[in-house]
């Protein structure tokens, strides 16, 4: 996936001349102080709004009539966006059924899924029935169901509880090493970041652009102990002074 | 009355699916549930009483004030005269209701595909639903082929403003990330109005149902009594006017209470309608767990 360069302007300028290389694999965490556009960013590669200039090109050439690879990219939203009139079965059911597939077709697709989300045994509930977890379980289930090769999340996990939160890395972790997805990841948090990425990049406000581009050597397992573990902390540190320097070359105020 | 009525049976019914409360004893359960049913009959049947004891120990005449047993006596004695009133009155109703349903939906759908025809539309919908039906009754009456169908356009023209009202505002209502997600997923129009704008529009439906069925059957008996039709076609209103004419007040109290029960008929029955729909998934219809 190639991203070379978008400028962004309603108004303001949200993102200026970002310009941004994203391997096949990777897990991507775009990292900045709130209002730097990250997510603006992210709804431009999701094709949710329109770069003002710039182009993304995608390596696949199978792209639809709105130049995206169908079928090929998800989207994890900050609230689980469900449809509280469908059961979880219903709702991740949904890509799979604007895009044609017969129900009985699709059984099998979706309760796999929810297994690896690890709720086989709610396809029957009503989101309503569900606590903030799982539900963010069951809207990152649908966003897995079509197996997509790119998966974007916009800071999925920003208001759950840190337990709920600690357990839905691990599990995002988890998926994304099974399925081999490469994941972009929008987050205000460093030690979500540090924990989650190989690669994080991070953004200096007003206006958007990249500031620093860490990749992460490779620390083996992720874990609890990982959590507590020198190369953690470390990066967390580095990641934590890009940050602040991206903060204070945008003017200091936030 | 109707809201009690309401409350009750929505208050049964999701007593009969939700399990039974442990901590709660069986009995307190119980107790409260006869009381929910005893307390509004008891104070109906007090009510009565009080009715009937200050016909007889006033000795009103039954011209003024009629007994409840003597309305009750007019009620099947003159059944035969009542009963196909009652029948022309419902079945204006419930065409008028239906074909607001079908009028008001359809044309929300047709509405909301594009700004420009909302555009094109508002300033008939707003002279419609704001001039009072009553005033415009005669002119229909003038229009239309024969009484009937004069008095179904009417109910219809009531009915069909706050379904179409509440049915804009429902496919309005979406949630902008669903709509984003439909997008992200190439989900056609169509698709779209099926899966998303329909099923996220129910509870403004139902809402508007529920107006709408209350308002079809004032609209049926106010567009009677404008029209002042006669003879075997007509309605309860008729009824109603006939017997104050001939000071039949105890027909008239019977017409009556054939209308109020009517009208709590549609009530329950769209109330019923709009639980079937809402129960499993919408906060107005769940009971508050704290």
């Amino acid at each position: 996936m190639k991203n070379v360069s978008k400028v962004f302007s309603n108004g303001t300028l949200a993102l200026s001349d970002m310009s941004l290389d994203v391997k096949a694999g990777e897990f991507l965490s775009l990292l900045g102080p709130s209002g730097c556009g990250k997510s603006t960013a992210l709804r431009i590669i999701a094709g949710l709004g329109d770069a003002s200039s710039g182009t993304i090109d995608w390596p696949s050439s199978q792209l639809n009539s709105r130049g995206l690879p169908e079928g090929d990219i998800s989207f994890v939203f900050q609230e689980p966006t469900l449809m509280p009139w469908q059961t979880v079965f219903g709702n991740v059911y949904l890509p799979l059924r604007l895009n044609g597939v017969s129900k009985s077709a699709a059984r099998e697709q979706i309760m796999d899924t929810l297994a690896t989300v690890g709720l086989a045994d709610f396809a029957e509930s009503y989101p309503r029935e569900l606590s903030g977890g799982m539900k963010m379980r069951v809207s990152i289930a649908r966003a897995l169901v079509t197996h997509p090769r790119l998966l974007l999340m916009d800071e999925p996990f920003a208001a759950l509880d840190e337990i709920t939160r600690h357990k839905l890395n691990d599990d995002v972790l988890r998926l994304w090493q099974q399925t081999g997805v490469t994941v972009i990841f929008v987050t205000h948090s460093v030690y979500e970041s540090a924990y989650l990425s190989n690669r994080i990049v991070v953004m200096k406000a007003r206006p958007g652009q990249v500031y620093s581009d860490l990749a992460l050597a490779d620390h083996g397992v992720r874990d609890e102990h990982f959590r507590t573990s020198e190369a953690y902390r470390a990066t967390c540190e580095q990641v934590s002074n890009a940050l602040q320097q991206a903060i204070i070359s945008a003017g200091g105020d936030h | 009355m109707s809201d009690i009525t309401q409350t009750t049976s929505v208050q049964a019914a999701s007593d009969a699916e939700t399990e039974p409360r442990p901590i709660v004893p069986a009995k307190t359960s119980m107790s409260e549930r006869w009381l929910r049913i005893g307390i509004p009959f008891s104070m109906l049947a007090a009510v009565i009483l009080i009715w009937h004891l200050y016909v007889t120990i006033n000795d009103v005449p039954h011209y003024i004030l009629p007994g409840p047993a003597l309305v009750v006596e007019s009620l099947l004695n003159d059944w035969p005269t009542l009963f196909p009133a009652l029948w022309i009155t419902t079945k204006i109703t419930f065409m008028a209701l239906g074909l607001a349903l079908i009028g008001g939906v359809g044309l929300a759908i047709f509405l909301v595909q594009s700004k420009w025809i909302e555009l094109a539309f508002f300033p008939f919908a707003v002279v419609l639903q704001v001039t009072p039906i009553v005033a415009v009754a005669p002119l229909i009456l003038i229009y239309a082929p024969n009484t009937q169908t004069a008095l179904l356009i009417c109910a219809f023209l009531v009915a069909f403003f706050p379904i179409l009202s509440n049915m804009v505002a429902g496919l309005k209502s979406v949630d902008h990330n669903l709509l984003n997600l439909f997008d992200l997923y190439g989900a056609s129009r169509w698709q779209q109005l099926i899966y998303l704008k329909i099923p996220a529009a129910q509870p403004y439906f139902m809402a508007g149902l529920r107006i709408g069925g209350g308002l079809a059957l004032i609209a049926a008996v106010v567009a009677e009594f404008a029209a002042g039709s006669a003879g075997a076609e007509s309605g309860l209103a008729f009824r109603l006017l006939e017997s104050q004419y001939r000071l039949n007040i105890p027909r008239l109290f019977a017409a009556l209470i054939l209308l109020s029960l009517l009208g709590i008929a549609i009530f329950a029955l769209t109330s019923f309608i709009s639980w079937l729909a809402l129960h499993k998934w919408h906060e107005s219809s769940i009971k508050r767990e704290n």
